[in-house]
């Protein structure tokens, strides 16, 4: 019944209904304090109008009304505080075996990348009752990612990758809009998140693709020569990669990392900040070399390795002619579809 | 200026504005009488520049399409109101007219510590503001007021470093002004005059002006370094060399957070002037009032992330400033409580500065639960960059400190220029104020928790009506700030003289005459009664003029 | 006078404190990015010409000791000396400005200016410090932010030190009002203690 009152938008999440009951109580909590000062104000006006009332009485002050209202509100702000905290801590803890959808923001639209392979343009098909987790990150500048039916946001970071996670429980069309300012088409940086029945989701993403975003990912590992250092059958000159998602890596400085998706896109731009303990620092930069979209295809592939679910990286014929891996010129690289 | 000199003859008694004639003695001048005049009348054509820019904002959102203005002129107009307003208007205002007028007076002294300074900070704000309007003139800003980096450093392709250059220097006429307030508080009291004898109205100030100096120097290196890297592309927020856009924020917010304390506790010193003298009764908890000053600036440190909870910050960081932002409430709220406690068994009249002083408990109420919202990490990241935001900070800002601003604009109008303003159209801008604030503002709260994004130029058109609502109220609210521009002015010739106490309020500055003599005393008073000591006053017949 | 001295007292030492909020949100971006990419931030500091940065901080050094002493003469109210000594920290200051300025072009003919004309080679394969010539760029770029605010405020103090310099000769101090050359000798002594942060920070990393 509330949703036909343009209050506020459509449930469609397992957070939309935490958020909105917190709300509520902070609605009215408001209101009861509004409405309590402007009575105060009104009463005393009134009673102690100066007609009515012409001689002050002066009181300096209560050390225990002032105990009182300040340990009051302090109690009750708690609760807000303990409450959102709940809310938040389960946001940003998305569950183990949630479905995976790469995005990557720039200005002014949303390209969507499913592992199954498809691919969508503003347009996000995801499934009814399933944990979908979104990996995301921005080819130029901070735009943010909000589903106001979900509950949910997080600013697109360039350079990194954010994530954020929802369970959609109804299904429909709903507003998916860029909240981070981000230049000229910031207000028509908007699109839709379609929710779908898990079968008609099933049919969608199984229909004319051309092969999963961890096969995708797999032809640029060989096109980028990375299997010369990192091959299944030897620890060579690099880490070998099987299995190696979500697990601890220790570094050469005696830190402890978890090898998860910015691990693996800083490894590949910026591979002398973390070395893996054990192993010299000579995998070159691929900074410049790759897209983000083909960073989150690489990064696709390397989790789906760890699922066994990929073919593992084969060694290249003679390992010896190469002593140090050359990555191909750009001219190569042209294969990679086209970011901009 | 030299209109208002000239009519104002009153007693042909010497006082400041008719000590000396001509441009010179204005322009040259280190009277912080004089200093606040040419305050106030700068503030007041920043304020209704911004003010325009808000029209030409509202009337593109009567419509869901962007059809008013193109898309890049809306960016541009909305960050040039936030600039410009912030800036130029609401962080000096009170401070610069009020404070600069009022804080000698209020302690007894001649003039501030030191006075050159004093005028310094008007002609580097008049540079910086003039280095601002540059900006605009030469096609605008685009980056929204806050200038988030890697859009403002390495996308935009708007006048940035003339706008930031502009802010920086109107920054150094803020820390000049904490600089003076502090040491002219510390060290210039008129004998007698302790701590716990101030009025309250210094006290915040004393806060403001703590915080002014400690934080506007971030904002300052800040800009620098987002003009730096936009001439010289230095790369510090750049992400492709592997800076962090983040930095910029957490820089950038350690002051901007700090900032909205100092635009609201000098607003909150006037309201507490204005309550006591009102209701003809000390403030209740006096000691609490001032020390909740103290803890708003510095509590008000320690929360500027709070701006970024869906930034990307750790969670546990999320949950530390959250916490410590329920803290910072605290005292705000314990400021509203006393205030209302001042009214009970006070002796209450309805003259215009109070009715501005009630609206200002319940939208300063209103608006500082909604922070609530905001710093409730759950709902936060439902409403965050949304018009919730939007109406919240509206409410504390225009609801709360432009209702300030008014309110001792209307209380000390008589001791500035010794001319009583209408009260009956005085009244009624009041009311229209109240209403159409609300109107316009209230109405965003809803629109921002059903997911209408800031900064939006085109909107769905789910969320029209609203919007309508919200347009409607904004004239309604123009009407509001334009009706005291004409009688202000017109006060000035044709109001009632005013005598030197006309609210029979409590404080030195009315122990001399309207307007006061140069030098603000005759003799230095030697104070020997507590503040707000209404009880004394109300028992004699006439207040005593310290002559 | 008494008031007067103590009140310009307090106002400088506000501030100052402004001044070192100013500097410290670049120390801060420094103090992070240090931690995230020191390999980096080794191989700036390598660059840097440590002779020439030691020299400095000695100038600098002994500018603040002609100051105090400058200061000194003044409360004393021998003209003269004051004059001699205001001489001297203004030489050693310009001295100072010299040295910077022969290392900056240094920098930049070897393209160590963040920008176009960066360039930094990349280390080896194989070589004992890796680092990204990227980051290495943002190393630069808060080298010659943090150097260069110092520098222009070093210039502001010159300037404030030849007024002075004007200013005594006219006889406007004596040993009863000399408050402006100890205001401005706080400011210099300020302005060489931001120097001892920067000196270390950005000219004595090496490898661990």
């Amino acid at each position: 019944m509330w949703s036909n009152l343009p209050l506020f938008p459509a449930r469609a999440s397992t957070l939309a209904g935490h958020v909105d009951a917190l709300y509520f109580l902070l609605v009215a909590v408001t209101a009861f304090f509004t409405i309590l000062i402007a009575a105060l104000i009104l009463i005393f006006a009134i009673r102690f109008r100066k007609t009515k009332h012409p001689v002050a009485r002066q009181i300096h002050g209560s050390n225990a009304l002032e105990l009182t209202w300040t340990i009051i509100p302090l109690g009750i702000s708690m609760i807000f505080f303990v409450w959102g905290a709940a809310i938040y801590f389960t946001e940003t803890r998305p569950p183990k075996d949630s479905m995976e959808v790469y995005v990557v923001a720039k200005q002014w639209m949303w390209k969507f990348e499913h592992t199954e392979g498809q691919r969508e343009i503003d347009e996000l098909h995801v499934p009814e009752g399933r944990d979908v987790r979104l990996i995301m990150t921005s080819q130029d500048v901070i735009h943010s990612f909000f589903v106001p039916a979900f509950r949910v946001k997080a600013d697109v970071l360039p350079g990194r990758y954010t994530s954020t996670w929802f369970h959609a429980t109804k299904t429909g069309r709903y507003h998916l809009f860029c909240s981070q300012y981000c230049g000229t088409g910031h207000s028509s940086m908007v699109g839709t998140v379609v929710v779908m029945s898990p079968a008609a989701y099933q049919r969608w993403a199984s229909s004319g693709t051309d092969g999963s975003l961890a096969s995708t990912g797999e032809k640029y590992f060989q096109q980028y020569g990375c299997s010369t250092c990192h091959s299944s059958n030897t620890q060579g000159r690099g880490p070998n990669l099987v299995g190696i998602f979500g697990k601890p890596v220790l570094l050469d400085d005696g830190r402890r990392v978890i090898a998860d998706e910015s691990y693996i896109r800083e490894s590949i731009l910026n591979p002398e900040v973390k070395v893996v303990s054990g192993f010299k620092p000579i995998m070159p930069t691929f900074q410049g070399q790759i897209n983000e979209e083909g960073l989150v295809a690489l990064v696709a592939y390397i989790k789906a390795l760890g699922n066994g679910m990929a073919n593992p990286p084969m060694p290249v014929n003679n390992p010896e002619k190469a002593p140090y891996p050359v990555p191909p010129k750009p001219e190569a690289s042209q294969a990679t579809p086209s970011a901009k | 200026m030299a209109m208002a000199s000239a009519a104002i003859t009153q007693d042909e008694k010497p006082n400041y504005l008719n000590a000396d004639y001509g441009i010179k003695s204005w322009l040259l001048t280190t009277d912080h009488k004089r200093i606040a005049l040419l305050y106030l009348i700068s503030i007041t054509m920043f304020f209704f520049l911004g003010g325009f820019f808000a029209m030409l904002i509202r009337l593109e959102l009567l419509t869901p399409a962007g059809d008013l203005v193109t898309s890049d002129t809306y960016n541009k107009l909305f960050t040039m109101h936030g600039i410009v307003m912030v800036f130029l208007f609401l962080i000096p205002a009170v401070p610069t007219v009020l404070g600069n007028f009022l804080v000698p007076m209020m302690i007894g002294a001649k003039d501030l510590a030191f006075p050159k300074l004093n005028l310094a900070s008007w002609y580097v704000y008049i540079l910086g503001g003039c280095w601002v309007l540059y900006a605009i003139i030469t096609g605008g800003v685009d980056t929204g007021w806050t200038f988030y980096t890697p859009y403002s450093t390495t996308f935009s392709n708007t006048n940035v470093v003339a706008a930031a250059v502009g802010i920086f220097i109107a920054g150094f006429s803020s820390i000049f002004t904490g600089i003076n307030f502090i040491v002219t508080i510390h060290r210039m009291r008129a004998p007698g005059l302790t701590w716990r004898r101030l009025p309250l109205f210094i006290w915040s100030n004393y806060a403001t002006s703590v915080i002014m100096v400690l934080g506007t120097p971030v904002l300052a290196i800040t800009l620098l370094l987002v003009a730096a890297e936009r001439l010289f592309h230095l790369g510090i927020f750049n992400a492709q060399l592997g800076g962090d856009p983040l930095l910029f924020q957490h820089l950038f917010w350690f002051y901007s957070h700090p900032a909205v304390y100092i635009m609201i506790l000098p607003g909150m010193g006037v309201i507490s002037e204005v309550v006591t003298c009102f209701s003809r009764k000390r403030v209740f908890g006096y000691d609490f009032v001032a020390l909740a000053s103290i803890c708003i600036a510095v509590l008000g440190f320690l929360v500027w992330a709070h701006h970024m909870f869906v930034a990307g910050i750790s969670v546990y960081a999320a949950m530390v400033f959250s916490l410590l932002t329920f803290f910072v409430a605290i005292p705000s709220a314990v400021k509203v409580f006393n205030w209302i406690a001042t009214m009970y068994q006070g002796s209450i009249s309805f003259e215009t500065p109070m009715l501005y002083a009630f609206g200002f408990i319940g939208l300063f109420t209103m608006g500082g639960m909604t922070g609530l919202f905001l710093g409730s990490l759950g709902i936060d990241v439902h409403v965050h960059d949304t018009y919730f935001v939007v109406a919240h900070f509206h409410y504390v800002m225009v609801g709360g400190m432009v209702m300030a601003y008014m309110c001792g604009l209307h209380f000390w109008w008589p001791k500035i220029t010794g001319k009583m303003y209408p009260e009956g159209w005085a009244k009624l801008s009041a009311l229209l104020t109240f209403v159409g604030f609300n109107l316009t503002f209230f109405p965003q709260f809803i629109l921002g928790y059903m997911g209408m994004p800031r900064r939006y130029h085109a909107y769905p058109p789910e969320f029209q009506v609203l919007n309508v609502l919200s347009t409607a109220g904004a004239s309604v609210l123009a009407v509001g700030y334009v009706l005291p521009m004409i009688y202000f002015v017109w006060s000035l010739r044709y109001g009632q003289d005013a005598g030197p106490n006309p609210w029979r309020a409590a404080g030195l500055e009315w122990m001399t005459s309207s307007p006061p003599p140069t030098s603000n005393f005759e003799t230095t008073p030697v104070v020997t009664w507590e503040a707000y000591n209404y009880d004394e006053i109300d028992k004699q017949q006439e207040v005593p003029v310290a002559s | 006078m008494e008031q007067q001295k103590e009140t310009a007292t307090l106002g400088m030492w506000l501030f100052l404190v402004t001044e070192v909020m100013f500097f410290g949100g670049m120390f801060c971006a420094y103090l992070i990015y240090r931690m995230d990419y020191y390999t980096a931030w080794v191989a700036g500091s390598e660059r840097m010409n440590i002779y020439l940065g030691t020299t400095n901080t000695a100038v600098l050094i002994c500018s603040s000791l002609t100051m105090v002493l400058a200061v000194h003469f003044a409360k004393l109210g021998n003209r003269k000396a004051t004059a001699i000594f205001l001489v001297l920290t203004i030489l050693l200051g310009l001295g100072f400005l010299g040295i910077k300025g022969v290392e900056y072009h240094e920098h930049w003919v070897h393209h160590e200016f963040p920008g176009p004309n960066f360039h930094f080679d990349a280390p080896k394969p194989g070589a004992a410090l890796q680092y990204s010539p990227k980051n290495v760029e943002i190393f630069f770029s808060l080298y010659f932010a943090m150097t260069g605010l110092h520098a222009i405020h070093m210039i502001i103090g010159v300037g404030l030190l030849t007024w002075l310099l004007v200013r005594n000769a006219r006889g406007d101090f004596s040993a009863y009002y000399n408050s402006p050359i100890e205001m401005t000798g706080l400011y210099w002594h300020f302005v060489d203690v931001v120097w001892i942060y920067l000196f270390p920070l950005l000219y004595l990393i090496r490898h661990k």
